[in-house]
Parts: C-alpha cells; structure tokens; sequence
C-alpha cells in the first residue's frame, strides 16, 4: 500500500491504538492535518502548544497508556519543551510529533527552523528526526515502545515537511528489535531472596513508595505486602494513591511537606525498603542523616537511579510489579512459620503514636478560609473518588497532603519538576481520557493564570474541569520561604492585581463562583462539580497561611518546622 | 579523583556523539578526552572516553552512558588489562646546533620525523600517556610551537592474566 508520509503518521498512530492527540497546526505540518477527518485519531485544537503537551501528559498518567501530542515547526516546539522537561522528570510516556522545514532547507535558518532534535536532547528519553520517508513506520513504532517501556519518559519525532508528503510503500512493523536497548525487567530472585531475609530480620521496617509503583501498576502487590507483612508506608508525592490513603499503615508523604510520623519513621527505620522512588533531596533532606540507621533495599527498573543520591545496599534492577510480585510470592511461603504482624507490632504501635502526636493539621482559629480546610471539603464531597490534578506550589502540597487517595493515577501533579501551568491542561486530558469522572484541578492564583488559555479548549470540547483556585493572592510557596528565611521580604511574590476570575471564567463561556466566607465553602463546592461544564470556583482564603510540617533546605528530615 | 578509560560501542547514528558529549556537560560530569571512529562492523562506533572521577562518579558515568538509547556496549577498561595509546604531532623549534639532540631523543622514543624545515621539525609520537608526558617533557625545553593530540584509544588485552 502506498502511502504519503501524513498518511503513514496516522496508520501507525491508529496501529498503536491512539484514540486522541493534542495539537496546534502550523505550516510544517499542515499535510498531517489534511489527513486527520480520514483517521479515526480525534484532535484536540488546544490553545497553546504547552497546553498540548501537559494534555497528553495527564492522559498518560490518568489512563497509563501513552499520550500523544502533534505541533508545528520552529515556535511550536519550542512551546513544548516545558512539557517535555515535565514528563521526562516524571517519567511519563509521551509521544511528541513536531513538524520540521523540509530537509533541503535544514540548517539554513528558515523560516520557523529550530533544532527541536538538538534542544529537547537532554529532557527526552530518545528522539529523532526523520531523514528517510523508509525509516518512518519503524521510528514511531520504536517511539511508542521506548516511551512505555523499562523506564518510561517521553519521546520526540520531528517531521520535515517533505517526508510527509513523500510517498512510500506502508507496512507497520510488528516487533521492536533494537540491540542497543534491552531494559531488564526480571529481578534477580538471589536479590529477591536477600530482601525476604532482611525483612525478617528486621525489626523497624519501612517502605518508601514512589512514582515507580503507579506507572508499573504495582499497587496490589505494594497493599499486599504492606498489609499483610504488617509494615508502615510513606509515599513521595509522586506515589500517593499507590498504597490506600485511608490505611492505618499508611503515614503520608515523607520529605519536605512530609508528616512528623513519616519523617520520624525514615530516622528510626532499621530496613528501609525503597520501590519505585529515586531519593530526590526534596524527600531525603540532608543526604548524609537520611535513613542513617537503617539498611536500604532499592528496587528500580533504572540502574541510573540506584546509588545516586544515597549508598545501597541491596539494589534491585527489575520492574517493580515483577519485583513486588516476586516479593510476595517468597513471602507467601512464609507466613505460617513467622508471624510478621506480632513481629512488626511494636514498631507499627510507635509509628502510629508519632502520627497521633503530630497528625496533618492546621488551626482553624479565624474567620476566614483554611485553604486546608477547602481540600479536606473536595474529599469530603468527593469522597476520594476523582481525579485530582494541582498546580504547583502550596496549593499543590496542600493538595497532597489533605486529600486522602485510595487508587492509584488520580493525582497528576508536576514532582520533578514543579512545572507551575502543569494541573489545568492536565486535568483536560485526564478529563478527555474518562469524560464521565470528576476531574478537578487545585490550583494557586499565580499557577493558574500560566495556562489560564486552555479555558476555551475545555469550554469548546465539552470537558467539564473543575478549577478550585486557592486564592491568598501571593505566589505562597516563595511568599512563605521569604517569611520564614528571607525576613518577609515579600519581593515579587505579592499578586494583589488579579483578573476578575469569574468574569474571566464567564467570558469563555464557563462557569464562575467565588467564594469569601467559609459558610459558603460546601455549598459551592457541591454545586460547583454538579455542573456539566467547566467551573472555575475563585475561593478567597486566608493570604498568609503557611505548608507545615515543613523541613528547611538541606537540614535532615527531624528537623521539622511543625504546625 | 581517578582517570577511568571507558570504551563505548554506539549505534552510529545522527547525533549520537552530541547525546554522549551532552551526557557527561549536562551531568557536570568531567570529561578529559574523548575520540570516535567507526568500526569492523557497518553502523557501529567505537568510542573511547577518558573520564574523571571518584568512585561513585565514574559508576554513574557508566550508567548513564548504558542508559543512552543508542549504546551498545559500555566497558571500564581501567578495571582490565588493557593497552592504550594516543598518537601526538608537535612541531618542536630546532635550530641546527639543536637538531642533533632532537633526533636523538626522536630515536630513543621510536618516534617519527613526518615534517622538517630550516628550523622546525615536526614529530609523530605514539603511546601511552607515560611516553607522551615524558616527551612532552623533554622537548619542551627546545620550545613547542605547536601540539595536536587525538585523543586516547584503547582495548582489553587478550590475556587477563592475573584476573
């Protein structure tokens, strides 16, 4: 069959089962959009390209399958490395299609060239530029499988413009065979055997849960494990919902906004057991006081990630659902000969004590708005059954910290790279995935307004998203480490000027409420996601509220600032 | 801090000299020489790294060069027996009451002359690193006026004797 290059991009794309992509047209790749009425690919018209990336991006994360985003040459690529950067640092599978200059013209500076290939090098897991019209159908079937596979991350595809209107024969390649990347995905089961033994051994052991355990899908195996081998769980903000928010093992996020009985567990702990997690220094504080008093098992599909922020002693290349599931079954054999929830009890008991001593709280003590307050409403209204997306900032770890998450891909949240803009177009695309689910966006006043744009996307496509900003008129999370370590000097940080969020939610021809007593908090909120249609609902809380528990920069995780 | 020779066998396709240069500038990793040339097989390259590093540095090093899609193959070759050489050209002044000892020493090393003028002479050495620092050395005295290093190139011996 043959094929122009337009028309092969969209076979392989319905060969891989995409259903939907983002994207923004330009003339490097005005041939692929003649193509797209023809396929059964649905295109999503955002509003900026950033916007189509996080889209694509918090499709992947809410249905794990990969996302897909197709953008023009030169300024419509570069519009994409913010959300490029985001996945990569989250490991989140993204296929990005940009359009190039035609090859004769590579290189000569022309109009709307940029070398995306070269740019996105270092924050893409592999990409390419496509020289040869034959090498097309491999390059996206590679694209596709790199993307998913071992450790996940997003991969680029550049297009000039004349190999999509060149002609070829098409057939899509049924396997992958590349000799240069065989992911392990298998655990060594002697590792494996050493891990059980150490868990036997142990008297004070933790499991660390990260992002790793969600994208793997390996959150039974996690409950399992830690519910019957009775061990306590923290999770990185990335991991939360891997393990059932609500269970009494369950301690919280660790690290910088991490609870008191996480923090506390981390220095206590004797065997520390880390899946799917890559000690970032917003989780391990001062390296050097990190888990000082315990032995660290890492189990993590990326040898890269293993010993280096802090020293291992058991690493474990492997898949962490293969991992986990080899963990159970050894263990399984084991449960009648030793009864790991007495030998686990004294030490749950004082996990659990810390957690009473210092529970997630705050001092509800004024008239106005607890932003903590107005997460603790969305959970309650909810009942943890939605999609949450957040911003960046201190809506985002108020987020994290009140909202309780029972199932894992309900939180999509920028971890690595804190990319303020990221909830709202993410929440779009979690939205288009399941159209039928609450998706609501927390969202800060200064975050929102940096993909503010997407509001006619969602508007026109009929995405219902709800945008709960959080609104003390400050960019709060710099506002407060100005408080706490720069002597209030609130440089640059004061967002008193703001659009009128109502009558900007109208004007697209949404939903606006806004809310400034705490009476109305409920009400709204509930007639808010009642709606069938977009919602910004504008709440006015207290301006200088401050994310507690709180560890300063580079001091150790027991030296925390407490509510 | 220790020098590590890494070999490194890639996919010889676009780009891919700029991924590992890109690796080790973006890592903040040190890099202390670095040379590329094709090999035996078609569309494979081999590449020899000289890194610097402790331990723990040149271990990641080693990671991230496997992590790389188009690597094939990463060896640390300062862990076998291996040999190395680089080859160097430096135009060296030799006026004629210097150009006696200059051969002399071009002799002792078993290195070449491949360029001569009235009063330069231009020599091609090859070997290891120790040769070449204790060249460099000697002739500095008569003045370099030039110097063009490749680079280091290595490979395991076939014997790992005492391994």
């Amino acid at each position: 069959m043959k094929l122009t290059g337009a028309q092969i991009l969209l076979k392989c794309l319905e060969e891989e089962g995409v259903d939907v992509m983002f994207g923004f047209p330009g003339g490097a790749v005005i041939d692929i959009y003649d193509e797209i009425p023809k396929s059964s690919v649905e295109h999503i018209l955002v509003r900026h390209e950033q916007g189509a990336i996080h889209a694509a991006d918090g499709y992947a994360r809410a249905t794990g399958r990969v996302g897909v985003c197709l953008v023009t040459s030169g300024p419509g690529a570069t519009n994409t490395v913010t959300g490029i950067a985001t996945a990569y640092a989250d490991s989140i599978p993204v296929v990005i299609f940009t359009g190039q200059v035609p090859r004769a013209l590579i290189g000569n500076d022309a109009f709307q060239e940029v070398d995306i290939v070269g740019i996105t090098r270092p924050c893409t897991k592999h990409n390419y530029l496509v020289h040869d019209i034959k090498d097309l159908a491999r390059i996206i079937k590679q694209a596709f499988y790199l993307a998913r596979t071992g450790r996940p991350g997003p991969v680029l595809v550049d297009l000039p413009k004349d190999i999509q209107q060149q002609v070829a024969e098409f057939k899509y390649p049924e396997e992958v065979s590349m000799r240069s990347y065989k992911p392990t995905k298998k655990p060594h089961i002697g590792q494996i055997r050493k891990v059980v033994k150490l868990l036997q051994k142990a008297k004070r052991p933790l499991i660390y849960s990260g992002g790793g355990v969600i994208t793997s899908g390996s959150h039974q195996e996690l409950t399992w494990l830690g519910q019957t081998l009775n061990i306590p769980v923290t999770s990185t903000l990335m991991g939360l919902g891997a393990f059932p928010g609500d269970d009494p093992l369950f301690l919280g996020m660790l690290g910088m906004h991490g609870t008191f009985a996480a923090n506390m567990a981390v220095n206590n702990c004797d065997l520390l057991l880390a899946v799917g997690a890559r000690f970032d220094d917003r989780v391990t504080g001062k390296v050097d006081t990190f888990a000082a008093n315990a032995t660290i098992v890492h189990i993590d599909v990326d040898p890269t990630s293993i010993q280096k922020n802090v020293s291992v002693q058991v690493p474990l290349v492997a898949d962490c659902k293969l991992a986990l599931a080899a963990l159970k079954a050894e263990t399984e054999g084991t449960l009648d000969e030793f009864d790991w929830v007495a030998d686990h009890k004294p030490w749950v008991d004082k996990v659990q004590g810390w957690a009473k001593e210092h529970p997630l709280t705050y001092k509800d003590d004024t008239d106005g708005i607890k932003p903590q307050y107005v997460v603790e409403k969305i959970h309650e209204i909810t009942k943890g059954d939605a999609i949450i997306a957040t911003e960046v900032g201190q809506n985002q770890m108020w987020a994290a910290q009140f909202y309780k998450y029972n199932r894992p891909n309900t939180l999509l949240t920028s971890g690595g790279l804190g990319t303020m803009g990221y909830g709202f177009p993410a929440a779009m695309g979690a939205q288009r995935a399941f159209p039928d689910k609450l998706v609501i966006d927390i969202a800060g006043d200064g975050s929102i307004q940096m993909c503010i744009q997407e509001m006619m996307t969602v508007v026109c496509n009929k995405l219902p998203v709800k945008i709960v900003i959080l609104n003390n008129g400050y960019l709060g999370m710099v506002r407060q480490w100005q408080e706490l370590f720069y002597d209030k000097n609130y440089c640059a940080t004061c967002m008193d000027a703001q659009p009128d969020f109502v009558k900007l939610a109208e004007a697209y021809g949404a939903a606006g409420f806004r809310v400034t007593e705490k009476k109305d908090v409920e009400k709204t909120l509930r007639e808010a996601f009642k709606l069938d249609k977009p919602v910004i609902v504008d709440i006015r809380v207290e301006k200088e509220e401050n994310v507690y528990p709180m560890v300063p920069a580079g001091a150790s995780l027991t030296e925390m600032l407490l509510v | 801090m220790s020098k590590h020779t890494l070999s490194v066998m890639v996919e010889n396709e676009p780009g891919v000299l700029s991924r590992v240069a890109g690796l080790f500038s973006g890592r903040g990793f040190n890099i202390y020489s670095l040379n590329v040339a094709p090999t035996l097989e078609a569309g494979v390259s081999l590449m020899t790294i000289v890194a610097e590093g402790d331990d723990a540095i040149v271990e990641q090093i080693v990671k991230q060069l496997r992590k790389l899609v188009p690597t094939i193959k990463v060896k640390d070759l300062t862990e076998l027996k291996s040999v190395d050489r680089e080859m160097v050209l430096l135009k060296v002044n030799a006026e004629d009451s210097k150009r006696a000892e200059i051969l002399r020493i071009v002799d002792i090393f078993r290195c070449k002359v491949v360029d001569v003028s009235v009063d330069e002479l231009t020599i091609e050495v090859t070997g290891d690193q120790g040769k070449i620092g204790a060249l460099v050395n000697l002739l500095t005295r008569f003045g370099i006026k030039e110097i063009a290093r490749t680079g280091n190139v290595a490979m395991r011996r076939s014997m790992q004797t005492d391994l």
